[in-house]
Protein backbone atom coordinates (compact mmCIF):
# COMPACT_ATOMS: atom_id res chain seq x y z
CA UNK A 1 0.00 0.00 0.00
CA UNK A 2 1.55 3.58 -0.86
CA UNK A 3 1.52 5.76 2.21
CA UNK A 4 -0.38 9.09 2.17
CA UNK A 5 1.59 11.89 3.26
CA UNK A 6 -0.04 14.06 5.72
CA UNK A 7 0.33 17.59 6.78
CA UNK A 8 -1.98 18.86 10.05
CA UNK A 9 -1.55 20.68 13.28
CA UNK A 10 -1.33 19.11 16.87
CA UNK A 11 -2.16 20.94 19.71
CA UNK A 12 -0.90 23.79 17.93
CA UNK A 13 1.99 22.37 16.06
CA UNK A 14 2.60 21.75 12.34
CA UNK A 15 2.98 18.02 12.01
CA UNK A 16 3.57 16.05 8.84
CA UNK A 17 3.71 12.33 9.04
CA UNK A 18 3.50 9.35 6.23
CA UNK A 19 0.50 6.64 7.26
CA UNK A 20 -1.35 4.17 5.65
CA UNK A 21 -4.41 4.99 4.11
CA UNK A 22 -6.38 2.65 6.54
CA UNK A 23 -4.62 3.29 10.09
CA UNK A 24 -6.60 5.19 12.02
CA UNK A 25 -5.63 8.41 13.89
CA UNK A 26 -5.47 6.79 17.29
CA UNK A 27 -2.99 4.56 15.79
CA UNK A 28 -1.31 7.47 14.12
CA UNK A 29 -1.17 9.67 17.20
CA UNK A 30 0.17 6.54 19.54
CA UNK A 31 2.04 4.56 17.43
CA UNK A 32 3.74 7.13 14.60
CA UNK A 33 4.07 10.44 16.95
CA UNK A 34 4.53 9.07 20.11
CA UNK A 35 1.54 10.80 21.50
CA UNK A 36 0.18 7.95 23.89
CA UNK A 37 -2.74 10.00 26.06
CA UNK A 38 -5.37 8.89 23.85
CA UNK A 39 -6.38 5.48 24.33
CA UNK A 40 -7.73 2.32 22.67
CA UNK A 41 -10.29 0.96 24.82
CA UNK A 42 -12.82 -0.98 21.95
CA UNK A 43 -11.63 0.20 18.43
CA UNK A 44 -15.70 0.67 17.24
CA UNK A 45 -16.26 3.96 19.02
CA UNK A 46 -17.90 2.95 21.88
CA UNK A 47 -15.82 3.68 24.88
CA UNK A 48 -14.30 7.27 24.07
CA UNK A 49 -10.86 6.67 25.61
CA UNK A 50 -9.70 7.47 22.00
CA UNK A 51 -11.35 10.95 22.41
CA UNK A 52 -9.90 14.12 20.40
CA UNK A 53 -10.95 17.33 18.84
CA UNK A 54 -11.14 17.64 15.07
CA UNK A 55 -11.53 21.20 13.95
CA UNK A 56 -14.01 22.07 17.42
CA UNK A 57 -15.94 18.68 17.24
CA UNK A 58 -15.16 16.34 20.28
CA UNK A 59 -14.60 12.58 17.62
CA UNK A 60 -13.41 9.48 18.68
CA UNK A 61 -9.96 8.90 16.82
CA UNK A 62 -10.21 5.42 16.37
CA UNK A 63 -13.04 5.87 14.09
CA UNK A 64 -11.10 8.20 12.11
CA UNK A 65 -8.19 7.94 9.47
CA UNK A 66 -5.27 9.21 9.73
CA UNK A 67 -5.39 10.57 6.02
CA UNK A 68 -8.65 12.44 7.17
CA UNK A 69 -6.40 14.49 9.51
CA UNK A 70 -4.99 16.50 6.25
CA UNK A 71 -5.03 20.74 7.30
CA UNK A 72 -6.99 20.15 10.57
CA UNK A 73 -6.60 21.23 13.86
CA UNK A 74 -6.05 18.90 16.03
CA UNK A 75 -6.52 19.09 20.06
CA UNK A 76 -4.98 15.68 22.56
CA UNK A 77 -4.60 15.56 25.99
CA UNK A 78 -0.99 16.58 25.68
CA UNK A 79 -2.25 20.15 24.29
CA UNK A 80 -4.11 19.89 28.03
CA UNK A 81 -1.96 21.35 30.53
CA UNK A 82 0.02 24.69 29.61
CA UNK A 83 3.84 23.12 30.63
CA UNK A 84 3.22 22.33 34.92
CA UNK A 85 -0.08 24.53 35.12
CA UNK A 86 -2.80 22.05 34.67
CA UNK A 87 -6.12 22.68 33.35
CA UNK A 88 -8.63 23.25 35.58
CA UNK A 89 -10.33 20.27 34.88
CA UNK A 90 -6.99 18.18 35.19
CA UNK A 91 -7.14 19.79 38.98
CA UNK A 92 -10.44 19.12 39.75
CA UNK A 93 -10.57 15.36 38.85
CA UNK A 94 -7.30 15.19 40.85
CA UNK A 95 -9.03 16.58 44.21
CA UNK A 96 -12.17 14.56 43.56
CA UNK A 97 -10.37 11.26 43.30
CA UNK A 98 -12.24 11.12 39.72
CA UNK A 99 -9.95 8.27 38.53
CA UNK A 100 -8.89 4.55 39.73
CA UNK A 101 -6.96 3.00 36.62
CA UNK A 102 -6.81 6.26 34.93
CA UNK A 103 -7.45 5.11 31.71
CA UNK A 104 -10.65 6.19 31.04
CA UNK A 105 -9.33 10.23 32.39
CA UNK A 106 -7.82 11.20 28.64
CA UNK A 107 -10.94 10.83 27.08
CA UNK A 108 -13.16 12.60 29.93
CA UNK A 109 -10.86 15.27 29.94
CA UNK A 110 -11.26 15.82 26.44
CA UNK A 111 -14.73 15.21 26.06
CA UNK A 112 -15.23 17.33 29.39
CA UNK A 113 -13.37 20.31 27.95
CA UNK A 114 -15.26 20.25 24.88
CA UNK A 115 -18.20 19.77 27.13
CA UNK A 116 -17.41 23.10 28.50
CA UNK A 117 -16.55 24.94 25.64
CA UNK A 118 -20.13 24.72 24.42
CA UNK A 119 -22.20 25.09 27.39
CA UNK A 120 -19.59 26.56 30.32
CA UNK A 121 -22.55 25.93 33.64
CA UNK A 122 -23.94 22.47 32.12
CA UNK A 123 -26.28 20.70 35.06
CA UNK A 124 -25.79 17.36 36.43
CA UNK A 125 -28.22 15.79 33.54
CA UNK A 126 -26.56 17.52 30.97
CA UNK A 127 -23.14 16.31 31.88
CA UNK A 128 -24.11 12.99 32.22
CA UNK A 129 -25.55 13.19 28.65
CA UNK A 130 -22.47 14.85 27.51
CA UNK A 131 -20.22 12.53 28.87
CA UNK A 132 -22.28 9.29 28.07
CA UNK A 133 -20.01 8.38 24.89
CA UNK A 134 -17.38 7.69 27.46
CA UNK A 135 -17.25 4.59 29.14
CA UNK A 136 -15.63 4.07 32.92
CA UNK A 137 -15.40 0.63 35.11
CA UNK A 138 -13.81 2.22 37.62
CA UNK A 139 -15.02 5.13 39.13
CA UNK A 140 -19.18 4.92 38.91
CA UNK A 141 -18.93 8.08 37.52
CA UNK A 142 -20.23 10.39 40.30
CA UNK A 143 -16.68 11.84 41.26
CA UNK A 144 -16.26 12.90 37.31
CA UNK A 145 -19.54 14.55 37.30
CA UNK A 146 -18.72 16.36 40.56
CA UNK A 147 -15.23 17.32 39.37
CA UNK A 148 -16.79 18.73 35.72
CA UNK A 149 -19.49 20.53 38.18
CA UNK A 150 -16.14 22.06 39.88
CA UNK A 151 -14.26 22.80 37.28
CA UNK A 152 -16.78 24.64 35.50
CA UNK A 153 -17.41 26.61 38.81
CA UNK A 154 -13.57 27.32 38.87
CA UNK A 155 -13.79 28.20 35.01
CA UNK A 156 -16.60 30.64 35.02
CA UNK A 157 -15.28 32.46 38.08
CA UNK A 158 -11.98 33.28 36.10
CA UNK B 1 -5.75 0.44 -0.40
CA UNK B 2 -6.33 3.64 -1.93
CA UNK B 3 -7.56 6.60 0.26
CA UNK B 4 -8.54 9.83 -1.95
CA UNK B 5 -10.73 13.06 -1.14
CA UNK B 6 -11.88 14.64 -4.33
CA UNK B 7 -13.08 18.23 -4.57
CA UNK B 8 -16.08 17.87 -7.27
CA UNK B 9 -18.58 15.29 -7.07
CA UNK B 10 -17.69 14.34 -10.68
CA UNK B 11 -14.44 13.13 -9.92
CA UNK B 12 -16.18 11.31 -7.10
CA UNK B 13 -18.59 9.52 -9.23
CA UNK B 14 -15.26 8.88 -11.70
CA UNK B 15 -13.18 7.52 -9.73
CA UNK B 16 -16.05 5.09 -7.90
CA UNK B 17 -17.69 4.09 -11.49
CA UNK B 18 -14.01 3.06 -13.03
CA UNK B 19 -12.74 1.32 -9.46
CA UNK B 20 -12.15 -1.93 -10.26
CA UNK B 21 -12.27 -3.72 -6.79
CA UNK B 22 -14.15 -3.35 -3.88
CA UNK B 23 -14.84 0.26 -3.02
CA UNK B 24 -16.20 2.87 -0.81
CA UNK B 25 -17.83 6.35 0.18
CA UNK B 26 -16.55 7.67 3.45
CA UNK B 27 -18.26 10.29 5.17
CA UNK B 28 -18.35 10.16 8.93
CA UNK B 29 -16.89 6.46 8.83
CA UNK B 30 -18.57 5.51 12.09
CA UNK B 31 -20.39 2.23 10.38
CA UNK B 32 -17.88 1.88 7.41
CA UNK B 33 -14.62 2.30 9.68
CA UNK B 34 -16.01 -0.22 12.33
CA UNK B 35 -17.13 -2.67 9.64
CA UNK B 36 -13.49 -2.70 7.66
CA UNK B 37 -11.54 -2.91 10.82
CA UNK B 38 -14.11 -6.08 11.89
CA UNK B 39 -12.92 -7.37 8.61
CA UNK B 40 -16.06 -7.78 7.15
CA UNK B 41 -15.27 -5.40 4.24
CA UNK B 42 -12.00 -4.78 2.51
CA UNK B 43 -12.09 -1.92 0.35
CA UNK B 44 -9.52 -1.10 -2.16
CA UNK B 45 -10.64 2.13 -2.58
CA UNK B 46 -12.06 4.73 -0.44
CA UNK B 47 -13.39 8.29 -1.00
CA UNK B 48 -14.13 10.90 1.66
CA UNK B 49 -16.48 13.13 0.30
CA UNK B 50 -16.40 15.58 2.76
CA UNK B 51 -14.27 18.14 0.46
CA UNK B 52 -16.42 17.89 -2.14
CA UNK B 53 -17.79 21.41 -3.03
CA UNK B 54 -21.39 21.93 -1.62
CA UNK B 55 -22.01 18.88 0.50
CA UNK B 56 -20.82 20.12 3.28
CA UNK B 57 -23.56 22.51 3.91
CA UNK B 58 -27.44 23.07 4.52
CA UNK B 59 -28.85 24.81 2.35
CA UNK B 60 -32.50 27.04 3.29
CA UNK B 61 -34.42 27.23 -0.39
CA UNK B 62 -37.16 28.57 -1.52
CA UNK B 63 -38.49 24.66 -1.90
CA UNK B 64 -37.39 23.76 1.78
CA UNK B 65 -33.61 22.97 3.07
CA UNK B 66 -30.90 21.23 1.34
CA UNK B 67 -28.74 18.87 3.66
CA UNK B 68 -25.30 18.22 1.83
CA UNK B 69 -24.51 14.47 2.71
CA UNK B 70 -21.39 15.33 4.17
CA UNK B 71 -22.62 17.73 7.06
CA UNK B 72 -22.59 15.88 10.71
CA UNK B 73 -25.48 15.24 12.84
CA UNK B 74 -23.85 17.65 15.52
CA UNK B 75 -24.57 19.98 12.92
CA UNK B 76 -28.00 19.14 12.07
CA UNK B 77 -28.57 20.21 15.42
CA UNK B 78 -27.36 23.37 15.61
CA UNK B 79 -29.33 24.36 13.00
CA UNK B 80 -32.24 26.53 14.24
CA UNK B 81 -34.18 27.02 11.27
CA UNK B 82 -34.34 23.05 10.54
CA UNK B 83 -34.81 22.33 14.03
CA UNK B 84 -37.99 24.69 13.75
CA UNK B 85 -39.35 23.28 10.55
CA UNK B 86 -38.21 19.53 11.13
CA UNK B 87 -38.13 18.84 14.65
CA UNK B 88 -38.60 14.88 14.43
CA UNK B 89 -35.78 14.83 11.54
CA UNK B 90 -33.50 16.96 14.05
CA UNK B 91 -34.46 14.88 17.10
CA UNK B 92 -33.76 11.68 15.34
CA UNK B 93 -30.38 12.42 14.14
CA UNK B 94 -29.68 13.39 17.67
CA UNK B 95 -29.91 10.80 19.46
CA UNK B 96 -27.56 8.66 17.19
CA UNK B 97 -24.57 7.53 19.43
CA UNK B 98 -22.18 9.84 21.71
CA UNK B 99 -21.02 13.53 21.25
CA UNK B 100 -18.29 11.81 19.36
CA UNK B 101 -19.94 9.82 17.17
CA UNK B 102 -22.88 12.97 16.69
CA UNK B 103 -19.42 14.98 15.50
CA UNK B 104 -18.46 12.37 12.29
CA UNK B 105 -22.42 11.02 11.79
CA UNK B 106 -24.42 11.78 8.86
CA UNK B 107 -27.98 11.11 8.22
CA UNK B 108 -26.98 9.86 4.35
CA UNK B 109 -24.27 7.58 5.65
CA UNK B 110 -27.07 6.50 8.65
CA UNK B 111 -29.26 5.89 5.15
CA UNK B 112 -26.79 4.17 2.74
CA UNK B 113 -25.84 1.69 5.80
CA UNK B 114 -29.31 0.49 5.40
CA UNK B 115 -29.60 -1.14 8.68
CA UNK B 116 -33.68 -1.49 9.84
CA UNK B 117 -32.80 0.36 12.96
CA UNK B 118 -31.21 3.17 11.71
CA UNK B 119 -32.88 6.43 13.65
CA UNK B 120 -32.55 9.07 11.48
CA UNK B 121 -34.50 7.07 8.30
CA UNK B 122 -38.54 6.75 9.86
CA UNK B 123 -38.37 10.27 10.72
CA UNK B 124 -37.10 11.00 7.14
CA UNK B 125 -39.69 8.63 5.39
CA UNK B 126 -42.54 10.20 7.52
CA UNK B 127 -41.21 13.68 6.65
CA UNK B 128 -41.61 12.83 2.71
CA UNK B 129 -37.74 13.54 2.53
CA UNK B 130 -35.67 13.09 -0.87
CA UNK B 131 -32.54 11.93 -1.79
CA UNK B 132 -30.80 13.33 -4.60
CA UNK B 133 -27.97 11.37 -6.31
CA UNK B 134 -25.08 11.65 -8.48
CA UNK B 135 -23.98 8.80 -11.16
CA UNK B 136 -22.36 8.23 -14.14
CA UNK B 137 -25.53 8.80 -16.41
CA UNK B 138 -26.08 11.62 -14.31
CA UNK B 139 -28.07 13.24 -11.49
CA UNK B 140 -31.78 11.76 -10.33
CA UNK B 141 -34.21 12.33 -6.90
CA UNK B 142 -35.71 9.54 -5.70
CA UNK B 143 -37.89 9.02 -2.05
CA UNK B 144 -35.36 8.69 0.65
CA UNK B 145 -37.61 5.18 1.40
CA UNK B 146 -36.25 3.86 -2.23
CA UNK B 147 -32.64 3.77 -1.02
CA UNK B 148 -32.23 0.94 1.43
CA UNK B 149 -33.23 -2.68 -0.09
CA UNK B 150 -32.97 -4.93 2.86
CA UNK B 151 -30.50 -5.13 5.57
CA UNK B 152 -26.83 -3.20 4.36
CA UNK B 153 -28.13 -3.33 0.98
CA UNK B 154 -29.18 -0.37 -0.94
CA UNK B 155 -30.68 0.41 -4.54
CA UNK B 156 -27.71 2.59 -5.17
CA UNK B 157 -25.88 1.77 -8.60
CA UNK B 158 -21.79 1.01 -8.99
CA UNK B 159 -20.82 4.71 -9.27
CA UNK B 160 -23.23 6.01 -7.24
CA UNK B 161 -23.53 9.03 -4.50
CA UNK B 162 -25.93 10.40 -2.59
CA UNK B 163 -25.31 14.25 -2.49
CA UNK B 164 -28.01 15.68 -0.75
CA UNK B 165 -31.13 15.28 1.02
CA UNK B 166 -34.47 17.39 0.47
CA UNK B 167 -36.93 18.01 3.13
CA UNK B 168 -40.02 20.71 1.65
CA UNK B 169 -41.35 23.65 3.07
CA UNK B 170 -43.19 23.46 5.99
CA UNK B 171 -47.08 23.97 5.22
CA UNK B 172 -48.66 25.99 8.01
CA UNK B 173 -50.07 23.68 11.00
CA UNK B 174 -47.43 20.89 10.43
CA UNK B 175 -45.36 19.39 13.49
CA UNK B 176 -43.13 15.90 13.44
CA UNK B 177 -42.06 13.63 16.34
CA UNK B 178 -39.42 10.62 16.30
CA UNK B 179 -38.78 8.25 19.23
CA UNK B 180 -37.16 4.77 19.66
CA UNK B 181 -37.35 1.92 22.45
CA UNK B 182 -33.94 1.03 24.53
CA UNK B 183 -33.05 -0.25 27.30
CA UNK B 184 -30.71 2.05 28.21
CA UNK B 185 -31.09 5.65 28.27
CA UNK B 186 -28.15 6.92 25.68
CA UNK B 187 -26.06 4.65 22.91
CA UNK B 188 -28.29 1.48 22.16
CA UNK B 189 -29.23 0.36 18.89
CA UNK B 190 -33.36 1.18 18.44
CA UNK B 191 -35.45 -2.06 19.37
CA UNK B 192 -38.45 -0.33 17.77
CA UNK B 193 -38.69 3.07 16.86
CA UNK B 194 -41.39 5.45 15.22
CA UNK B 195 -41.47 8.76 12.97
CA UNK B 196 -44.69 10.67 12.62
CA UNK B 197 -45.64 13.69 10.51
CA UNK B 198 -48.71 15.42 10.59
CA UNK B 199 -50.72 18.77 8.66
CA UNK B 200 -53.69 20.13 10.39
CA UNK B 201 -56.19 22.35 9.07
CA UNK B 202 -57.13 25.71 11.07
CA UNK B 203 -59.58 23.24 12.95
CA UNK B 204 -57.10 21.38 13.70
CA UNK B 205 -58.47 18.32 12.27
CA UNK B 206 -55.42 16.91 10.49
CA UNK B 207 -55.45 16.38 6.72
CA UNK B 208 -52.34 14.76 5.91
CA UNK B 209 -49.63 12.30 7.76
CA UNK B 210 -47.12 9.92 7.15
CA UNK B 211 -46.29 6.60 10.07
CA UNK B 212 -43.02 5.06 9.50
CA UNK B 213 -41.46 2.15 11.67
CA UNK B 214 -38.30 1.42 12.70
CA UNK B 215 -36.42 -1.58 13.36
CA UNK B 216 -40.03 -3.44 12.70
CA UNK B 217 -39.11 -4.95 9.16
CA UNK B 218 -36.14 -5.39 6.97
CA UNK B 219 -36.57 -2.20 5.27
CA UNK B 220 -37.98 1.15 7.27
CA UNK B 221 -41.92 0.86 7.03
CA UNK B 222 -43.99 3.24 5.70
CA UNK B 223 -47.02 2.42 7.05
CA UNK B 224 -50.32 4.12 4.52
CA UNK B 225 -53.22 2.46 6.76
CA UNK B 226 -51.67 4.17 9.77
CA UNK B 227 -51.50 7.44 8.19
CA UNK B 228 -55.35 7.01 6.47
CA UNK B 229 -56.32 6.53 9.98
CA UNK B 230 -55.35 9.91 11.12
CA UNK B 231 -56.75 11.94 8.21
CA UNK B 232 -60.22 13.36 9.31
CA UNK B 233 -59.13 13.24 13.38
CA UNK B 234 -58.59 15.56 15.89
CA UNK B 235 -56.75 12.72 17.41
CA UNK B 236 -58.64 11.75 20.08
CA UNK B 237 -58.13 8.44 22.22
CA UNK B 238 -60.18 5.99 19.44
CA UNK B 239 -58.08 7.35 16.79
CA UNK B 240 -54.88 6.90 19.23
CA UNK B 241 -56.16 3.12 19.72
CA UNK B 242 -56.74 2.68 16.54
CA UNK B 243 -53.17 3.92 15.37
CA UNK B 244 -51.77 1.54 17.87
CA UNK B 245 -53.48 -1.51 16.28
CA UNK B 246 -52.75 -0.90 12.79
CA UNK B 247 -48.58 0.02 13.62
CA UNK B 248 -48.81 -3.39 15.48
CA UNK B 249 -50.68 -5.29 12.90
CA UNK B 250 -48.14 -3.70 9.73
CA UNK B 251 -44.72 -5.05 11.65
CA UNK B 252 -42.86 -7.88 10.29
CA UNK B 253 -40.27 -7.84 13.09
CA UNK B 254 -37.38 -10.48 14.01
CA UNK B 255 -37.12 -12.04 17.27
CA UNK B 256 -33.89 -11.63 18.80
CA UNK B 257 -31.72 -10.81 21.73
CA UNK B 258 -33.08 -7.15 22.37
CA UNK B 259 -36.40 -7.65 21.90
CA UNK B 260 -39.05 -10.60 20.92
CA UNK B 261 -41.63 -10.52 18.12
CA UNK B 262 -44.33 -10.19 20.31
CA UNK B 263 -42.64 -7.17 22.16
CA UNK B 264 -41.61 -5.35 19.30
CA UNK B 265 -45.11 -5.24 18.07
CA UNK B 266 -46.31 -3.99 21.59
CA UNK B 267 -44.14 -1.45 21.44
CA UNK B 268 -44.57 -0.20 17.45
CA UNK B 269 -48.39 0.77 19.00
CA UNK B 270 -47.41 2.55 22.05
CA UNK B 271 -44.28 4.25 20.60
CA UNK B 272 -46.78 5.49 16.91
CA UNK B 273 -49.10 6.85 19.81
CA UNK B 274 -46.78 8.87 21.77
CA UNK B 275 -45.23 9.81 18.55
CA UNK B 276 -48.14 11.05 17.04
CA UNK B 277 -49.43 13.17 20.03
CA UNK B 278 -46.26 15.04 20.09
CA UNK B 279 -46.49 15.77 16.54
CA UNK B 280 -49.98 16.68 17.04
CA UNK B 281 -48.80 19.45 19.72
CA UNK B 282 -46.20 20.40 17.62
CA UNK B 283 -48.60 21.34 14.67
CA UNK B 284 -50.80 23.68 16.97
CA UNK B 285 -53.09 20.91 17.67
CA UNK B 286 -55.09 20.51 21.24
C1 LIG C 1 -20.66 4.11 19.04
C2 LIG C 1 -21.67 4.13 17.94
C3 LIG C 1 -23.00 4.39 18.25
C4 LIG C 1 -23.96 4.42 17.24
N1 LIG C 1 -25.25 4.67 17.58
C5 LIG C 1 -26.20 4.71 16.62
C6 LIG C 1 -27.56 5.01 16.96
O1 LIG C 1 -27.89 5.25 18.11
N2 LIG C 1 -28.48 5.02 15.96
C7 LIG C 1 -28.15 4.76 14.66
O2 LIG C 1 -29.02 4.79 13.80
N3 LIG C 1 -26.86 4.48 14.31
C8 LIG C 1 -25.89 4.46 15.26
N4 LIG C 1 -24.59 4.16 14.91
C9 LIG C 1 -24.26 3.86 13.51
C10 LIG C 1 -23.74 5.06 12.70
O3 LIG C 1 -23.16 6.02 13.53
C11 LIG C 1 -24.84 5.73 11.88
O4 LIG C 1 -25.42 4.81 11.00
C12 LIG C 1 -24.31 6.94 11.10
O5 LIG C 1 -25.38 7.78 10.73
C13 LIG C 1 -23.49 6.60 9.87
O6 LIG C 1 -23.09 7.80 9.24
P1 LIG C 1 -21.57 8.03 8.74
O7 LIG C 1 -21.57 9.34 8.06
O8 LIG C 1 -20.63 7.84 9.86
O9 LIG C 1 -21.46 6.85 7.70
P2 LIG C 1 -20.21 6.09 7.03
O10 LIG C 1 -19.67 5.10 8.00
O11 LIG C 1 -19.26 7.08 6.45
O12 LIG C 1 -20.97 5.35 5.89
C14 LIG C 1 -21.98 4.37 6.14
C15 LIG C 1 -22.32 3.60 4.85
O13 LIG C 1 -22.97 4.46 3.93
C16 LIG C 1 -22.20 4.63 2.74
N5 LIG C 1 -22.28 6.06 2.40
C17 LIG C 1 -21.93 7.10 3.19
N6 LIG C 1 -22.20 8.27 2.57
C18 LIG C 1 -22.72 7.96 1.37
C19 LIG C 1 -23.19 8.76 0.27
N7 LIG C 1 -23.17 10.10 0.32
N8 LIG C 1 -23.67 8.12 -0.83
C20 LIG C 1 -23.71 6.76 -0.86
N9 LIG C 1 -23.27 5.95 0.14
C21 LIG C 1 -22.79 6.55 1.25
C22 LIG C 1 -20.80 4.18 3.11
O14 LIG C 1 -20.09 3.73 2.03
C23 LIG C 1 -21.08 3.10 4.14
O15 LIG C 1 -21.41 1.90 3.50
C24 LIG C 1 -23.59 4.16 15.90
C25 LIG C 1 -22.25 3.92 15.59
C26 LIG C 1 -21.29 3.92 16.58
C27 LIG C 1 -19.86 3.67 16.24
S1 LIG D 1 -11.17 3.27 21.44
FE1 LIG D 1 -12.24 4.75 20.32
S2 LIG D 1 -14.14 4.74 21.28
FE2 LIG D 1 -13.16 3.12 22.30
S1 LIG E 1 -10.70 5.08 36.10
FE1 LIG E 1 -10.54 3.06 35.40
S2 LIG E 1 -11.86 3.10 33.66
FE2 LIG E 1 -12.19 5.01 34.52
Amino acid sequence: MAGVAVSTTINGDHVEYLCQPDETLLEVLRDRLGLTGAKEGCGTGDCGACSVIVDNRLVCSCLVLGAEAEGRQIETIEGMAHGDQLHPLQQKFLEHAALQCGICTPGFLIAAKDLLAKNPSPTEEEIRFGLAGNLCRCTGYDKIVRAVQDAANVMKGA
Amino acid sequence: MRYIRPLSIEDAVGELARAVGPAAILAGGSDLLVRMKGGFIEPELIVDIKAINGLSDIQETADGFRIGAAVPCAVLGENKALRKAWPGVVEAAKLIGSKQVQGRCTIVGNLCNASPAADSVPALVAAGAKAVIAGPSGKRTIAVESVPTGPGRTSLAKGEIVEAILLDKRAPNSGDAYQRFIPRTEMDIAVVSAGVNLTLDEHGVIKAARVALGAAAPTVLLVAEAAQVLVGSKLDEATLERLAKVCSGACRPIDDKRGTIEFRRKVAGVLAKRVAATAYERAGGK
